[in-house]
């Protein structure tokens, strides 16, 4: 394996593929946050996304409905969490866990059928200009739209949050609800909204899994990624951008560690594994341990339950 | 918020109701007939004596850890990490039983509960320590270790701790007879490790309700600013619930092993430490609730594997239904006191 130029340009593209379900749950989650939201069953509604996906592209034999549904079932299961914290009052993190417990279930429950089936190949996008231009096409071509949708997603919600009326009632709300309510806005109507958005995007996150990365059914196949990806919005602190640096960095991470188990590196392959899970405790406590920047950032009345008298 | 006592223990009734209604409904969209479906789920299983030892083994490592898990809950520590810890305290404890893995004696079963319960202690106590030197999310860093955890003892029991005669199975020596717990009953599987689980509920129901750290956990729990007011160590208190959450889920690991598996090896434990969360919310934090809500757990595990035999349903239906324990669980808790409020509030308009 020779570490010439080519070979970076197909690391890094490599690099970028495995941080797509990453950048695109926690660019949801962050919304979600932002609103005041705290959604723990990322973990549920990916996989979830990525049974629904999978079952849909076999069942229909067509990509642009797999994907659709995924973000559909993302919606839907969000919609129970969305129910539960904003017109029922529960705990978010009581009921986030539930939705994870409940979505790793359902979701084995409903794949049951579908192990062992073949995934379809999925189309990319500018395959001749990866070939023929020898570093940045690797980088730059012959991947998948989601893929391109997933690194154009921080920017937009970056966009979205700093420079339109919608992106201020979304901080507001997450800010000061109270406030916001007394403007006369529904916090709860945005908050619904942020949430099942957010269910939408890990719906999507998990269909990339289950249709692109790697095309089959495996049961708890999201392994985790859910739950980095929360841990990147923590490291990110709340901003979008940060949260594509970050992914990539943990893309970046899983990539080498495949690698380094291939050339036969000295080190037990587990080890190796862990390092995307000891990596976040790293990043969240260098992270956290200003503990001004975090508060600066956090969403003030984050995973506060908000309720109107009538 | 009007908090009326009864009905604390009255919405878990409710939950356990509504979530054998709404698996009645899921049978029946898979095409079951939910009656009988529902009567292999939380009859059959129970039926006989074996079927009872089998609820109480799976019960005993569910109510540990949720003892273990009260204290963190109820001071607004969110140890989610309990199956980490459970697998750390697995892997000491076992480690010392290996050690011993040719000798006979009685002090090698509690040293090794004793490593066991230190190793969960240990593990526990990083989430603790960096949230509380250096503010990070105690529920991010304890559900990482999980992963770790499970990948250390993945590395033990396939490279170095891996039977030296086991053809390279991914399992240990099988431990000795000192190390393994001693069963109750001739064959059956229920063994002493039940009376740990006991031990536990008694020794936390005096510390919450007879103590002053109990009293300054469960202040702690119900305003943070009150506890600093009152001039509370804050920091003291977050590392001692983790240590007595993380000691909970190391007994119950170190219960698995050298109760009913007797080595170890890569599935020790079928998610105890997560499902162990929705015990102690369906027990609402209080020791003897729990005893009961890890009885109901448990006859999901047992439900879901009995259904899997009789009706090839898969076990994953147990993890459905304990989502929708605990989905009800927090629904209800609304209904009943919302609903109090309002009738209330229409009396009291009556009157005046």
């Amino acid at each position: 394996m020779s570490l010439d130029i080519s070979f970076i340009g197909i690391l890094i593209g490599s690099i970028m593929a495995s941080s797509v379900p990453l950048i695109l749950a926690a660019s949801g989650e962050l919304i979600t946050e932002r609103s005041g939201v705290l959604n723990l069953g990322v973990e549920g509604m990916m996989i979830i996304g990525a049974i629904s996906g999978f079952a849909l592209m076999v069942i229909t034999d067509n990509l642009f409905i797999a994907i659709v549904g995924s973000m559909f079932s993302g919606v839907i299961i969000s919609l129970i969490f969305g129910f539960l914290t904003q017109s029922l009052l529960t705990n978010h993190v009581a009921t986030g866990l539930a939705l994870t417990i409940f979505g790793i279930g359902l979701s084995a429950m409903l794949g049951k059928n579908f192990v062992g089936i073949p995934g379809k190949e999925f189309p990319i996008l500018f395959s001749s200009l990866r070939e023929s231009i020898p570093f940045f096409g690797p980088i730059l071509f012959g991947h998948s739209i989601v893929l391109y949708f997933a690194f154009a997603l921080p920017f937009l919600t970056n966009y979205f949050l700093k420079k339109t009326k919608l992106g201020l009632v979304v901080r507001a709300v997450g800010d000061s609800p109270v406030s916001a309510s007394n403007q006369g806005i529904n916090v709860t109507l945005v908050r619904y909204c942020c949430i099942l958005y957010g269910g939408a995007m890990c719906g999507l996150a998990g269909a990339y899994l289950s249709l692109i990365y790697t095309p089959q059914w495996i049961e708890n196949m999201t392994a985790g990624r859910g739950w980095i990806a929360l841990a990147l919005v923590v490291f990110a602190t709340w901003s979008p951008i940060k949260v594509l640096i970050g992914a990539l960095i943990f893309g970046g991470i899983t990539i080498l560690q495949l690698h380094m188990q291939a050339i036969g590196f000295r080190i037990p392959v587990q080890f190796l594994s862990a390092l995307p899970y000891l990596m976040t405790i790293i990043v969240l406590v260098v992270i956290s341990r200003d503990s001004r920047k975090i508060k600066l950032n956090t969403p003030t009345s984050l995973g506060r339950i908000f309720y109107k008298e009538k | 918020m009007m908090y009326q006592w009864h009905y604390i223990f009255f919405t878990p009734f409710i939950a356990i109701i509504l979530t054998i209604l709404g698996g009645g409904i899921i049978f029946y969209i898979l095409g079951f007939n939910p009656i009988e479906a529902l009567k292999f789920y939380f009859i059959t299983p129970i039926s006989n004596l074996y079927g009872l030892s089998e609820l109480l083994l799976k019960a005993t490592p569910l109510c540990l850890i949720a003892i273990g898990l009260s204290f963190c809950f109820k001071s607004n520590n969110w140890n989610i990490g309990a199956e980490g810890q459970l697998t750390f305290g697995a892997i000491v404890g076992g480690g010392v039983a290996l050690l011993f893995y040719n000798q006979e004696g009685f002090y090698i079963l509690p040293l090794v509960i004793l490593a066991g319960a230190i190793g969960g202690m240990i593990f526990a106590l990083i989430p603790a320590t960096l949230k509380t030197y250096f503010n990070t999310n105690e529920i991010l860093v304890s559900l990482m270790l999980v992963y770790v955890s499970k990948l250390l003892l993945d590395y033990l029991v396939v490279g170095p701790w891996s039977n030296p005669e086991g053809f390279n199975f991914p399992e240990t020596r099988q431990f000795s007879d000192s190390s393994r717990m001693p069963l109750l009953f001739e064959g059956l599987r229920i063994h002493a490790g039940i009376f740990l689980a006991l031990a536990a509920v008694m020794l936390s129901w005096f510390i919450l309700y007879k103590t002053y750290l109990g009293f300054q956990i469960k202040v702690s729990g119900l305003s943070l600013k009150t506890a600093k007011y009152a001039g509370f160590k804050g920091k003291t208190m977050i590392l001692v619930v983790f240590m007595i959450s993380g000691a909970c889920a190391g007994l119950a690991g170190v219960g698995e092993i050298t109760g009913p598996i007797g080595q170890l090896h890569r599935m020790i434990s079928p998610d105890y430490g997560f499902t162990a969360i929705i015990v102690a919310f369906l027990g609402r934090l209080n020791p003897f609730g729990i005893i009961f809500a890890s009885l109901v757990v448990a006859l999901t595990y047992l439900g879901a594997e009995t259904a899997q035999i009789f009706l090839q349903i898969p076990k994953y239906t147990g993890q459905v239904f304990q989502g929708m324990i605990l989905f009800f669980l927090l629904a209800s808790d609304y209904l009943l006191f919302f609903k109090v409020k309002i009738l209330n509030l229409k009396k009291n308009e009556l009157r005046h």
